[in-house]
């Protein structure tokens, strides 16, 4: 019989380093909690629910994490842990990430994502916002929406121009991109949306206003530039690949060489 | 906005200035393997021959001038992208980062392996460059040649074999080879993916030939000055 390992084992007791920030202009530091009992099939965000079960029957104030669908599909959990954006695995969110991945005894640092660009609002919580100002910026295509709208499966896209469209449409905004490059770039993001709708049809009419807007608002929102380290490519939940930034610095270079609209 | 200040531009100069550079590594390379041949006059005529035409002639002038715009700008460049990208990652840093896990070590430190870089091309301009343009440098006369030449040949061999600092001389530049090697690791296709230029027909075929050229070049200019200090008769 194989000897029982500490990882095989069906409970954990872990030393958890959390980052507490009270607000956004307040000093942070780690604060070291101990939690036991926790099974090895639950999630990382499961486990910081039973750390906030105990905290609260303290009479402590909770840890401050974002959570949402619980099913890596909206992007809103986040977390630095153990020195990875959504801890050591690939290809998944924090909240896919299981307690299996650790071994008992553990101590796990827990961080939350670190960018100029995403002040920490409270605890593990940054503000993501200057995302989504990217994305006003020029990441929506502009369709009649008053009833006679055509339906999108009567315009014929090529197999890979879709394909490409929908791998780049995966991104799911969670930042992780931003938190892991040491350039806090947000160019992997940025650069899916603009991948994705230069390969459609109903993404050319803004194509070239698109990633000339959308690269301005992400320089402006204090973003760092590519170094090409790939760090993204592996940390992204959604296996958003590194070409679709090549293709927004084609996208770029040809819009800013060829527009004939002042930007 | 444009082809100046936008995030992408600066990486557009940045990589059409070092796919440049790599453009230079290629002649210079070519020019300096003839210090390979035996020592002699044939060697030394050959050389000097080449390094006059080298100074004299007016394509090279032009092509010599953009490679010192090309150093500046890259310099220039890499210098503010380095601070915008430390300034963006904020003031706290995680206190735990793991980055070996996702990423290069020759990818992350660009900066580092770009400033050692620089050290080598000024301490190489001093040995050299210097030396042709402000002496001392002795000249001699060579049959069909109507001007007196530099005898550039003898300066190089006996740098490279100089008694006291020689040996640490051709220590340094092979160091310097191996942090070119590292810095063109990451740098050759990298640039490629900073142009735009990626296809899955090419992709592969960029990264194999960077990952030769960042060996095979630099250990070429490497052997050089090995060759002269180890190898070749002293002069
Ligand atoms: C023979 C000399 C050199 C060659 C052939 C060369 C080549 C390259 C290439 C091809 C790149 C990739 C461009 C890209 O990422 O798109 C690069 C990046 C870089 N180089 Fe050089 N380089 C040289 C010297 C230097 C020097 C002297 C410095 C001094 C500061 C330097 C600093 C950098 C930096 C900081 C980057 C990275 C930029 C970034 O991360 O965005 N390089 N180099
Ligand atoms: S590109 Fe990937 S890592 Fe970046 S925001 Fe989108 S899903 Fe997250
Ligand atoms: S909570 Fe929605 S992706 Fe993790």
């Amino acid at each position: 019989m194989r000897k029982t390992t500490m990882a095989a084992r069906k409970s954990l007791s872990l030393t958890l380093k959390i980052w507490r920030q009270k607000h956004a202009k307040a000093r942070g530091r780690f604060e070291t909690h101990r939690v036991k009992g926790i099974s090895t099939a639950s999630s990382f965000l499961e486990m910081l629910d039973v750390l906030n079960e105990n905290l609260i029957e303290a009479g402590r104030e909770p840890v401050a994490f974002d959570h949402d669908c619980r099913e890596g599909i909206c992007g809103i959990c986040s977390l630095y842990i153990n020195g990875r954006a959504h801890g050591p695995s690939r290809g998944i969110t924090t909240c896919q990430l299981h307690m299996r991945s650790f071994r008992d005894g553990d101590t796990i640092y827990v961080e939350p994502w670190r960018s100029r660009a995403f002040p920490v609002i409270k605890d593990l919580i940054v503000d993501r916002s200057a995302l989504d100002r990217v994305l006003q910026a020029g990441g929506f295509i502009s369709v009649n929406t008053s009833g006679n709208t055509q339906d999108a499966d009567s315009i014929p896209v090529n197999k890979q121009d879709a394909d490409q469209a929908f791998d780049a449409a995966s991104c799911i905004g969670c930042g992780a991109c931003v938190a892991t490059c040491k350039n806090s770039s947000a160019m992997l993001f940025t650069a899916a949306k603009v991948s994705h709708l230069a390969h459609l049809p109903q993404g050319q009419i803004e194509r070239k206003r698109r990633v000339q807007h959308m690269v301005r608002q992400m320089d402006a929102e204090g973003f760092g530039n590519c170094s090409v380290t790939g760090a993204c490519e592996v940390e992204c939940p959604k296996g958003i690949a590194l070409k679709h930034i090549a293709r927004m610095n084609r996208e770029y270079g040809h819009a800013v060489l060829t527009s004939r609209e002042q930007t | 906005m444009g082809m100046g200040k936008s995030s992408l531009a600066k990486k557009y100069w940045m990589a059409a200035t070092g796919l440049f550079l790599i453009l230079f590594l290629i002649g210079h390379l070519a020019g300096n393997l003839q210090l390979l041949l035996p020592l002699g006059q044939r060697a030394k005529d050959r050389f000097n021959l080449y390094a006059a035409f080298m100074t004299h002639s007016p394509v090279v002038k032009i092509l010599s001038y953009l490679t010192y715009t090309s150093i500046l700008l890259h310099i220039i460049d890499g210098i503010v992208l380095t601070i915008q990208n430390r300034r963006a990652r904020g003031k706290v840093r995680y206190a735990k980062n793991k980055p070996a896990a996702n990423s290069s070590w020759s990818s992350r430190n660009m900066a580092l392996l770009g400033t050692l870089i620089g050290a080598f091309i000024v301490i190489h301009l001093i040995n050299f460059w210097a030396k042709v343009h402000f002496g001392p440098i002795e000249t001699y006369i060579i049959a069909n040649h109507a001007e007196r030449i530099q005898d550039l040949y003898t300066v190089t061999i006996q740098t490279f074999q100089d008694a006291q600092y020689g040996l640490w001389l051709v220590l340094f530049y092979a160091f310097s080879m191996l942090i070119l090697a590292f810095h063109l690791s990451h740098g050759f296709a990298a640039a490629f993916q900073s142009l735009g230029l990626s296809h899955p027909r090419y992709d592969g075929l960029i990264k194999r030939l960077g990952a030769a050229f960042a060996v095979v070049v630099p250990l070429l200019f490497a052997f050089i000055p090995l060759y002269i200090r180890f190898v070749l008769d002293q002069i």
